[in-house]
Parts: C-alpha cells; structure tokens; sequence
C-alpha cells in the first residue's frame, strides 16, 4: 500500500489518481511517435538536412521513420554515406538497393579518396572508422547541410548519453559537451548562425533492444550480416573478425569457419563478428535480451581504446 | 535461462509503455549511487560495463579493505566527471522492467541546478528528490521542490537516502517526512490536483526500499521505489483524459507528383494521392476522432471551424488519436493553414492575444534586461517578443515574490512580454504542452529562458502577478 500526502491528510494511490480509462501507447508507438515529430520538426525549420545513411540498422531504421513521418510524399532530404572503403559488400549493396527503392538522392564522402590525396593518413592499426570525421565534415560543408540526421542512441554509450537530441557543432563540426543548450519538453532550438550546423538524434531515447523490436514489428529488412551466417574468421582482441581485402589475419592467428552474426556494421577492419545462431529477426530479439555485453564493447574495436574514447571522437566531430 | 523460456516470457511482457522520470538532489547525497543503484538490480547493467567500473572502483581503492563497486561511476559519462568526480550536464539513462520501459534523465545537483532540474522535469512523469538521512530537508530541497511545484510535474518522490546511516531510525524518517509536507503545503505541491507527492526511505548503498521492499524498516509499509515508478499514471495518460484537443500544425504534407516510389510499387492509388493534403504534427493533448468539428487558429484570422474527414498514419487511416501520438490529419473545408497553425477542439480555444504573462526560468548566463527583444517559440510557432517588465523574482528558499528589475542564471521570475504576433497561448496550470514556450537569444540562437504562461490578460484585472 501506497500512500501520498495531500494537504494534510493521505490517501490512497488509486484514489490520488483516477486510473485512465484510455489505452496508452506502446513503449515503441511513444518512441515512434517522438521520432517524427523530431524528423519533422528538423524539415520543417531547417533550409537543407541530409541523413546519415550506413547501411548499419540504426540508420536504416531512422530511413524507415522518415518514410512513415513524410507518407505518401517521398522523404524529402538526401542521404550521405561516409564510405571508409573498408565495407562489407553485401552493406554497400543493400544501400545502393535501398536508395534506388526510395528514390533517393546518394552523397558519399570517401575516405579513400582523402588518403590518396594526401589529406588524411592511413593508421598504423589500420582502422578507418576514426578517419571518418574529415570527409564528414567535407560533406557536410561542400553540401551546405545546415541539419544532418544521425541514428545515434544515448544507451550505445557515456558521452552520448549527454548528447541532445538537436546538437549544435560550430564552424569545426565539434560538440562541446559542458556547453550545450537545455532541450525542454518537446520544443526543439534548431536555430544556428552560418557555419554552424545542427546533429538531429530523433531516435536518442530507444535502447538496442527497442531498436531489434521495431525492426521485427514493421518488418524492415537489414543487410544479411546482421543474421547468424557461417564465416571465415580468426580471434583478435577477443573478437571475431572476418577475412577479408582489408582484414587479414598475422601468421599466428587460426583461420576458421563459424556460425556467427554482426550487432553493429561499420569499417570491416575493426568491426567483429558475435557468435550467434540468430538467423531471423525473433531470434535476434531474444538474444539481444538475454545479451549481457554492450554492442560497442562487445563489437567495436575503436571504442575499446580508452574509456572516453568516443567522447573524444565526438568533440572533433565525429557522427 | 532457456532461450525458449525467455521468449515466451517477453512476449507476454509486451507491449510495454513508457515512463519518464528525472532524479534531482544536492551534492553527496548519492544520487549517483541510487541511479547506478536502480540500473544494477533491475539489470539494466551489461557486464563490460560493470567489469570497467569494478576495474576503476579498484584502482581508486572504492571501499577500502572491503572493496566494492563505486555505483556512481556508473552514470559519470564525461572525462572531466570522472576526474572531479562530478556530475555537470543532464545524462539519460535506460532501463526496463516487465511493466515498463524507463528513460531516466539524472539532474546534477550542484552546478547550475536550476536549469538541470528545469530541463529533466520539464518532459519527466515523475521526479525523484533526495534528501540525506543525516541532514534533513536543506535549503536545496525547497528550492528543487518549488521548481517541481512551477513545472507541475505529474508526481513528485521524495527519497530519504542513507537510512542506514541513521540505524534506520523511523523517528528520523517521519521527521523528515514532516517536515518535506510541511514544505509542500507552503508551496501548495499536492494540493491542487495537479502533483502528488510520496516520501520513501532508502538506503542506495545497500539496496533497501530501492527495487524491494527492505526488512530493515519494518515501520515503513509503503512500496519500495521502483514499484511506486511502475505503477503511477504517466502525464500522458494524464493529459490524453483531457478535452481539449490541440495539434500543432508541424507541416502540410502534399506530395502533388512526388509520392514515395516505394507507396507506389506497394499499389498507391497515384490518381487518388495526386491531390492529397494533409497537415502533420504530434497531438498535444487530448483526442480527435474522424467527423469532429474542429477549429484553425492561426494569426491575422478569426478561428475557423471545419470537420476532420481523415486522420493518416503511414498508409494506415485512423478513426480516433491521442496524445502523444504523430500523425496527418485532413480537413473538409480548403482553409489555408501553415506550420505554426494550431487546429483544436471547436470553440475550447480563447482568443489568441499578443500579450504574455509568464513565469521564467532564466537558463543562461546573459541576464535578461528590461526593453530586450527575444524571440518566444510557442508550439510550431516562433515570433519576435519585447520584454516590457520583469514584474518579480521568486526567492526560492522562502517562497516569496520579490521585486526585480532583472533576472540571472538560475532565477525563477516573472515578465510580461509583448508578442509581434498573437499567440493561442493557455495556461501551464492546465495545459503543459500549449501552456510551455521557449526564450531564444535572437543574436546566438541560445535558449535563454523555459517560459510558463501563467494566465491570460482576460482572466484578471489587479492580481496579474500572483503566482
């Protein structure tokens, strides 16, 4: 039994509080929901947003959103691909199919294209991801994107979990973190001078777990790696990784075949593969439920370098 | 656990609804503690995560000899946190239960705690305030009260942490307990009908009353904390009881020749869409069916009235909505209507006016100044403003209204303010979503300012300042 002090006397809980007669939104219909509203608002205030489109199932989620929030008009804003030349084929086929499917306009910014024009140096680890921000930025600037949509979430990590929903970058594209604008009730600030462009994180509030069971209510197809398929892969770094142009494995590393899916889908050379049986979406969804590893730890090669490792991204710009 | 159990069991835990709620308190109350606290046993907490804190918990000796996991180091996100070992900005946090799903927004205390406080209410259902055992209710405590009180968030909990620490002593707690009503009766938090108010001893540290119900306060017959979190009624199902149905024109859909390529492979009626128009936004509050009257306020216009003859939702047409939903309504009549246009239950709207009476709580640095021009955005809609006076400052430890000319960071006041454009403004008392606007710095763009409209200039002659 509950009690709450009113005035001087107490009641009850279910007297304090009439219980509703209407039926309430499903956790995911109020995260839809919230998620358009946020799409729409960034169209409506914004002179040219473009979404960051990877192909990884956050984005193709946040496509899908835009779908529903601009229905039966087609979405109105391109996607930009920050293509590391690292990919899995079967992603960047999945997003030449996805853009063709909705008529979309594609940008990519390379990073192939800025190391062999000198502009960006290879790492020695070999890994691409932390390269991304320089052909971001590029994009961004050369394309004049006052807003760019990202499928960031603030469960994937600390520093994102302070991340705003609508995020100002300056002239640098960098996020700083102890100066950010307070975002009350559902009133969005999109407002910025030039130079500055604004982050859109409409789906901030949803979990992985969120994320896996929309996918399986609306039935949106994802690229096949994120099904348990088999694999020639070797260990690195207590991960799966998979052979490939750009991930080879050192002579003492054992090269075998095994059943295995991707959580998250990036540069090839530091994403690693999970041990899974998951070959549909259901099985997903109980294993990500009964998952005790983050997706980043558990995946993500860069975000095991330090503890502020992607705060540190994040400040220089990075998505 | 089986993997077959475990399927069954989620899938008859679903649909499971939402909950926002944000915890407020002062420095070393443990806070942190009680968020890492709530995240460890309902196992919202992957084990890297907790293997990573266990490392840093070690390495700094957290415990002493005993050891031990520093649950605070759980919710500290940024480098500098982590070296201070402060909170500085408003993180958000997940977890779920088989009833709900919970967004936690955790509120510093101690730097600029008004606006952290200000901005986790702002969207949360329920605010969890803490109060240490050993210090009773602080200076602190009235103030984070008495913004929870301004922002009328739905249900306010007070949590007595370190009981422990007091033997757990029940004259300790019901002291504290009155003194906390006593408080909320002098601010009138739970006696309008509006918040409610629960006081739970807990000891975040140890775990009683946190997710179970503990053995060691056998006085204390009340639900533990994250019971009373999955059971009370969320502002939406609160504000979609309400009649008045508003909708925020966000924009018009209307495609003319571009429909989605794949609605049209799908078997979209191209000749039926061609001239499709529909007004898109997120319902605020109340419901609307399909046949109700409805007017169109927007400005320069007396209200219009028309009827709803569809309400769309991708592809899906609806009979009935409610808040929170998005969706795109159309409408009988050709009326012009734009973003920034509200459509709302016929003849529930009162005249929109130019002139605003408010409640501010000043967020930034820049202080405002008498004669300043801002900007004000209210629902979809942004429009110049002068601030013609600041009529009062709120002296959040005693309550009263003092005279002011100004207002600083921090600063809850009160303004009057003339508006370029006449606004459907209503008052937060009753109405959260259309009763709520922002103050923006027209130079830099910043917020300035979380404004409450406090009353409309027909409601009274002489007692326009009262709060």
């Amino acid at each position: 039994m509950s009690t709450y002090t009113k005035e001087e006397s107490t009641v009850e809980v279910a007297a304090a509080v009439d219980a509703p007669s209407v039926e309430r939104l499903s956790s995911l219909d109020t995260l839809e929901s919230e998620a358009i509203h946020i799409i729409r608002e960034v169209v409506a205030e914004f002179e040219k947003p473009a979404l960051l489109f990877s192909g990884g199932k956050d984005s193709v989620v946040m496509l899908h959103l835009a779908t529903k929030a601009f229905w039966p008009g087609k979405v109105p804003f391109p996607v930009l691909h920050v293509d590391t030349g690292h990919n899995f084929p079967e992603v960047i086929d999945f997003r030449d199919r996805t853009v063709e499917r909705l008529g979309l306009k594609l940008v990519v910014g390379s990073v192939q294209e800025f190391i062999d024009r000198g502009e960006l140096a290879e790492r020695a680890d070999g890994t691409r991801n932390p390269l991304q921000t320089v052909p971001l930025l590029d994009a961004i600037q050369r394309n004049k994107f006052d807003a760019v949509f990202g499928g960031g979430r603030r469960d994937e990590d600390k520093a994102r979990a302070k991340e705003r929903i609508l995020s100002l970058r300056d002239e640098f594209g960098q996020w700083d973190p102890r100066n950010q604008r307070p975002e009350l009730w559902n009133l969005y600030n999109g407002r910025h001078t030039v130079g500055q462009h604004v982050r859109a994180f409409p789906i901030s509030n949803w979990t992985e777990l969120d994320i896996w069971r929309y996918i399986e209510r609306e039935n949106i197809e994802l690229p096949s790696l994120y099904y348990a398929h088999e694999r020639e892969v070797f260990a690195r770094d207590g991960m799966w990784r998979a052979v490939g142009e750009v991930s080879q494995p050192l002579p003492n590393e054992d090269v075998i075949t095994k059943l295995v899916r991707y959580r998250t889908v990036g540069d090839m050379s530091c994403t690693g593969a999970v041990e899974s049986d998951a070959r549909t979406v259901a099985d997903v969804v109980v294993e990500v439920a009964a998952s005790t590893l983050t997706e980043r730890g558990a995946t993500r090669a860069d975000d095991r370098i330090s503890e502020a490792a992607m705060e540190d991204r994040k400040k220089d710009g990075y998505f | 656990m089986s993997t077959e159990t475990l399927a069954a069991g989620l899938e008859t835990a679903l649909p499971t609804t939402l909950f926002r709620f944000a915890t407020a308190g002062s420095v070393d109350d443990g806070k942190s503690t009680l968020v890492g606290r709530l995240l460890h046993d309902s196992k919202a907490i992957l084990a890297d995560t907790l293997d990573a804190v266990a490392r840093t918990s070690a390495d700094r000796g957290f415990g002493g000899e005993k050891g031990g996991i520093d649950l605070a180091l759980l919710t500290d996100g940024l480098r500098a946190e982590r070296e201070q070992g402060i909170t500085i900005d408003v993180a958000y946090r997940y977890f779920a239960t088989d009833r709900r799903s919970f967004i936690l927004a955790d509120c510093p205390g101690h730097v600029q705690y008004t606006k952290n406080t200000v901005t986790g209410a702002s969207t949360a259902d329920a605010v969890v305030v803490l109060i240490d055992a050993r210090k009773g209710v602080l200076e602190q405590t009235r103030r984070h009260l008495s913004v929870l009180q301004l922002l009328r968030v739905a249900h306010v909990i007070v949590a007595v942490n370190k009981i422990d620490l007091v033997d757990f002593s029940e004259q300790v707690f019901r002291d504290i307990e009155t003194d906390v009503q006593k408080v909320a009766r002098e601010l009138g938090l739970g006696s309008d009908g509006v918040a409610d108010l629960l006081v739970v001893p807990v000891s975040a540290l140890d775990g009683d009353n946190v997710v179970d119900r503990s053995e060691r306060t056998p006085w204390y017959t009340g639900p533990a904390l994250l019971e009373v979190l999955e059971t009370l009624p969320a502002a939406d199902e609160l504000e979609a009881e309400l009649e008045s149905f508003r909708f925020p024109v966000q924009l018009v859909i209307r495609p003319q020749g571009a429909l989605a390529p794949d609605a049209v492979a799908a078997g979209l009626d191209v000749e039926a869409y061609r001239d499709y128009r529909a007004y898109a936004g997120q319902i605020t509050e109340g419901s609307v069916k399909v046949g109700d009257e409805v007017s169109v306020i927007s400005p320069g216009h007396e209200p219009r009235t028309t009827t709803v003859i569809g309400i769309d939702f991708a592809g899906q047409s609806l009979d009935e909505a409610a808040a929170p939903q998005s969706v795109a309504i159309r409408l009988a009549d050709e009326i012009d209507i734009a973003r920034g246009d509200t459509i709302a239950a016929a003849g529930t709207v009162r005249e929109s006016t130019a002139d605003l009476y408010a409640s501010l709580a000043w967020l930034s640095p820049k202080p405002l100044r008498e004669g300043q021009k801002v900007l004000v955005k209210h629902g979809t809609r942004t429009v110049q403003a002068l601030v013609r006076n600041v009529t009062g400052k709120l002296d959040l430890a005693t309550f009263n209204v003092e005279p002011a000319s100004t207002l600083e960071l921090n600063d809850i006041g009160h303004a009057q303010l003339r508006l370029a454009a006449a606004l459907p403004l209503e008052n937060y008392l009753h109405h959260r979503r259309t009763g709520a606007f922002l103050v923006i710095d027209p130079i830099d763009g910043n917020t300035l300012a979380a404004g409450l409209v406090k009353d409309h200039p027909g409601d009274h002659e002489d007692e326009r300042y009262v709060i």
